[in-house]
This record gives structure tokens, sequence and C-alpha cells, in this order.
């Protein structure tokens, strides 16, 4: 089953076709999508009308294309800035982290380690819902014998950020923790040698060489907060991230616009997971 | 650096560390949960101890019938992702070098960098009744009228192959690049046939990556929520469904504690159970 052990002709070809057909399996989904959003009809399905791009840049009439979709477009936003917030909170937390779990001692480390790994095996339905409740008991209480109304506390974009930050914290430390143990101790200890504070020498050599695996970890943290659903889905108010909006139009039933807005989608992960890839192999 | 360890500076540092990770863990994840199991044993009409949410939940067959189902079918699903991932992953780990190798294992994730929601999409867009395959098998002449492909349990099981697919393919190929090809050349040497050499040397040593890839592959598939209600609609029956129709639409929050913490209890009894099994530790199979 290796190169240097030969099989049967018959043994490779049906090996590489399974492959072939994995392959196919695994783009499939993505092809149709990508095809579907320029097809010149009000469904997202057979027949084929003919090709076009009002899904994307039509103002008016009965298609409206998605950058014209103003409830969409606001959505995007709102996940963009939903991420962005909880990518900026998570990768500050995972640093601490990754500083306390690889550099300090101390009684009960492995256990807190093993609380951190914790969200990792939490369906993120459970905790969202277990945010919702503690923060709308914490908010009841307030209320009922301090009398203040703290609107953040009830579902909304505050807990959604609160949220996601909840298990992608876990995330991005193992990868900044990673890093971190390849790092070279006694060049902190030159710094300090020549005269800088323990604080001036971590970030002046330590950030830098931590620097692939942040931007690595922001990156994952970004698209794993726009993308996700579970744990959003039970804290949103009102205002409704892309997935969120996204899910309420495909249980309606959808136009063609949805097929635009996920081949943007797969642009835009498609070409964040190459810029990551390609650092890692980098810093390797 | 030693006398760095003694001063009170050190002492400082780590304090500070230690805050915003037990802030954290215990404000995020610790006393929500906390406040879930107290919430699913209080009766709020009289604010009294309760075994009646948890009583409800064996006494109403449509409840842990639902339950039942959603750890079976998961099973089911970590089984065949394993099935079909493995000869993927040895592929990528043992037939492929260099170049080749990188781009092969690159065309694995790419696909899982998009969001679930769209690749569902794509699945709705294939499978519905005037979808892609209903059409080919009209076109092609295999059906007569339009076949719906949605809505079963078979597409059900498809979306949570599909959707945790990189999540096995990826410890596998770990695992199975540290296996030294000599290994196997002594294995065909010795007389081993193909599934001689599979079962003896290559299984055993991909054991890790087997458990890793199978425990986080569960429970992704029992957590999820978007493929069964959307590839299995109405009739999909999946636990996490459950737990949003009590908390969102009934707005039953003990009942859907009670449902949030069976749900935890079981993925953690099988998590557990697997670490056992295999004699791995909870830390090196998820770090």
């Amino acid at each position: 089953m290796i190169p240097s052990i030969k099989q049967s002709s018959r043994f490779n070809a049906i090996y590489q076709s399974y492959l072939i057909a994995f392959f196919i399996f695994l783009a499939a989904p993505l092809i149709v999508v990508a095809v579907f959003s320029f097809n010149d009809s009000l469904f997202p399905s057979f027949p084929w009308q003919g090709f076009t791009t009002d899904w994307f840049f039509s103002s008016e009439g009965n298609k409206i294309g998605i950058f014209f979709d103003s409830d969409l477009l606001n959505s995007i936003w709102l996940s963009i800035g939903i991420a962005l917030v909880t990518t900026l909170l998570a990768i500050t937390v995972a640093c601490t982290n990754a500083f306390l779990f690889e550099r300090f001692d101390f009684p009960g480390k492995s256990f807190l380690y093993m609380l951190m790994l914790l969200p990792l095996v939490i369906p993120g339905v459970l905790l969202g819902v277990s945010i919702l409740v503690f923060s709308s008991e914490i908010a009841n209480y307030l209320e009922d014998y301090w009398f203040i109304d703290l609107e953040f506390l009830r579902p909304g974009l505050t807990l959604v950020v609160i949220g996601q930050f909840a298990f992608i914290t876990t995330i991005c430390t193992l990868i900044i923790s990673a890093r971190l143990k390849k790092f070279d101790r006694s060049l902190e200890e030159a710094a300090l040698n020549l005269g800088a504070s323990p604080l001036m020498a971590v970030f002046t050599v330590t950030m830098p060489f931590l620097k692939p695996a942040i931007i690595g970890a922001a990156i994952v943290s970004f698209l794993m907060s726009f993308e996700n659903f579970n744990t959003t889905f039970m804290l949103v108010g009102s205002d409704a991230p892309l997935t969120v909006a996204m899910f309420e139009r495909l249980r309606e039933g959808s136009t063609p616009v949805l097929n635009a807005i996920s081949l943007l989608l797969m642009l835009g992960s498609g070409v964040l997971a190459i810029i990551n890839m390609t650092m890692q192999k980098k810093s390797a | 650096m030693s006398s760095l360890r003694t001063t009170s500076t050190f002492k400082l540092g780590m304090w500070l560390l230690l805050a915003p990770l037990c802030l954290w863990l215990v404000l995020l994840i610790i006393l929500p949960h906390l406040e879930l199991l107290v919430f699913s044993f209080t009766d709020p009409e009289k604010d009294s101890f309760t075994f009646g949410f948890y009583q409800e939940f064996f006494l109403e067959p449509l409840y842990w019938r639902t339950f039942v189902r959603t750890a079976v079918m998961s099973i089911m699903a970590t089984i065949l992702t394993l099935l079909i991932a493995f000869p993927v992953a040895f592929y990528i780990a043992k037939m492929l070098k260099g170049r080749s190798k990188g781009i092969v294992f690159a065309m694995c994730l790419i696909p899982f960098w998009v969001s679930e929601l769209v690749r569902t999409f794509g699945w709705m867009i294939l499978l519905r009744e005037s979808g892609v395959i209903s059409n080919f098998l009209q076109w092609s002449g295999l059906s007569d009228g339009p076949v719906e492909l949605l809505y079963t349990d078979a597409t059900i099981m498809l979306g949570l192959v599909y959707t945790s697919m990189l999540f096995m393919v990826v410890p596998l190929v770990s695992t199975l690049d540290s296996l030294d090809d000599s290994y196997i050349e002594a294995g065909y040497d010795l007389g081993g046939t193909n599934w001689n050499v599979l079962r003896e040397i290559v299984i055993p040593h991909a054991v890790p990556g087997i458990v890793s890839g199978c425990i986080i592959v569960f429970m992704l598939s029992l957590g999820n929520y978007l493929t069964p209600v959307l590839l299995g609609g109405k009739d999909s029956l999946w636990f996490t469904e459950q737990i949003y129709t009590q908390f969102i639409t009934r707005f039953n929050w003990e009942q859907g504690s009670a449902f949030g913490l069976l749900l935890l209890l079981l993925s953690s009894l099988i998590v557990w159970a697997g670490l056992k099994i295999s004699g791995q530790s909870f830390a090196k199979t998820m770090g």
C-alpha cells in the first residue's frame, strides 16, 4: 500500500477512483452553490434560464442583487463587527493564557489546563443557552433588587460576542501556546542581560516571534466567529448577524441571492485559508 | 532568570496572567453551567427542589426517543466518517510526497473553511425535488418523475458525515505520517497480505488519531443543529432542536436546562469511554 510495495493495477485503479469520488463528494455542494448564483431564475434550481449577474448587481425589479440588498448587507457588517471584537478579546486572553501555561508552575495547573479545554467538548447550542440563562438571571436580580436595567445582559450583540469568545479563546490559546513552546528562552535572557526589563524583553523579543501564530489564530478566530451559528442563534436579539439572517431565508425558501452571498463567502474564506496555510508553512 | 523566579514581580506577573483565565472560565463556563444545573432541579412555581423535569424526560417518549436517536445516529455518523476518511488519510500520508501531498491535503481542508450553512445549502440544492440529482435522474431516464432526496434520515447522515470529515482526516493524517514506511515494508517482507499489514501494523499505530478523530466527530454530530434541521426538515427529531424549542419557543427554561445537562452528560460519558478504551488522556487528545 505504499509506493515501494507493488500492488496489482486493479487495486491501484480502484483506490484512485475512490479518491476521485471523495473529492467530487467534497466539492459538489460548493460547486452547485457557486454555479446557481449565475442562474437567471427566481429559484436556485433547474431549469437553467441563462447566465446572469443580476444576483450580484441588480438593484430593481424582483431580483435584488446582494450588493443592493440592504438587509443582508447590514447583517454582513454586523457579523464583521462581532468577529473583530471577538477576535481582539480572544487573542488578548489567549496570549496571557499561553504565557501562564508555558512559563509558570503553580498548584492546580493541570486541572486549570483541562478546564481551559472544556469549551471544546461543550456543544455550541448548550454554551449559548447556559450563557443566556446565567446573564438573564444576573439581569433579573439587578433589576429586582437594585433597579438597574442592564440592557447588554439581555439577548443581543454583546451576548453574542461573549458566547463566541467563550469557546474561540480556547482554540486561540492552543495555537499560540504551540508556538510559544518552540521559543528559545536564551533569546529572552540575552535581552535581559543587555539591560531590558522582563516586560520589555517579552514585547521586543518574544512577541515578534509569536506574530505568525497570533495572526494565524486571529484569522481562525475571525472565521469561526463570522461563521458561527449554534451559539449565536441562542443569543441573538433583534439584530441578525449574517448566518442567522441566511438561516431564516433558507427556511423560507430562497432566491439565488443566497447563492451569490455564499459565493462571496467562499471566496473570502478561501483567501483567508490560503493566507493562513502559506503563513504556517513559512513559520514552520 | 533564576533570580527573577524568586522576586515578587514574578509572583505578581503570575497573578495578573491568572486573572483573565479565571474570569473567563468561571464567569462564562463554570457558573453558567452550574446555573443550568440549579435551574433543572428547581420548581419555578414553588421555588423548591424537584426531579420533575428529569421525570418528564423519561415519561415522555418523544423526548427520550429523540435523545436515543440522536446518540445512535451520531455514533453511526462517526463510524461512517472514519471508514470514508481512513483510505483518504492513508493515501495523503503514505502514498504522496512533497508538493503533491501538500496540495491534496489542502484540497481536503479548504472546503471546511467555508461556513457550514453554505455547505448545507449546497446539499439542499443537490438533493431537493427540483434539485440537481433529481434532474439528472430524470434526464438519464433512471426515474420518471422528480425525486425528493431531502428530509430523510439518510440525508441527515450524509450531511453529518460531510460536515465532520475534516476533523477525522486531519488527526488521521498526522498519526499516519509518523508511521515509518519500513514497518509496512517489513510486514510485507514477512509475507503479510494487505489486510494483515493494515490490521497488524497500520491500524494499531493509528489508534491515537482514530480516537481523537472519533471523539471530535461524535461531539460535533451530537451538538449539531443546522444540518439536521435543514436537511432533515420537520421530522429530523434532533435533541439540540428540543433544547432550542424548550428555551426559545416554549420559554420552559427549566425543562431546557434538564435536556441540556442530559446532552452534556451523554457527550462526556462517551468521550470518557472512548479515552478509557484507548488509554488516552483528555489533554493529549484535545491539545
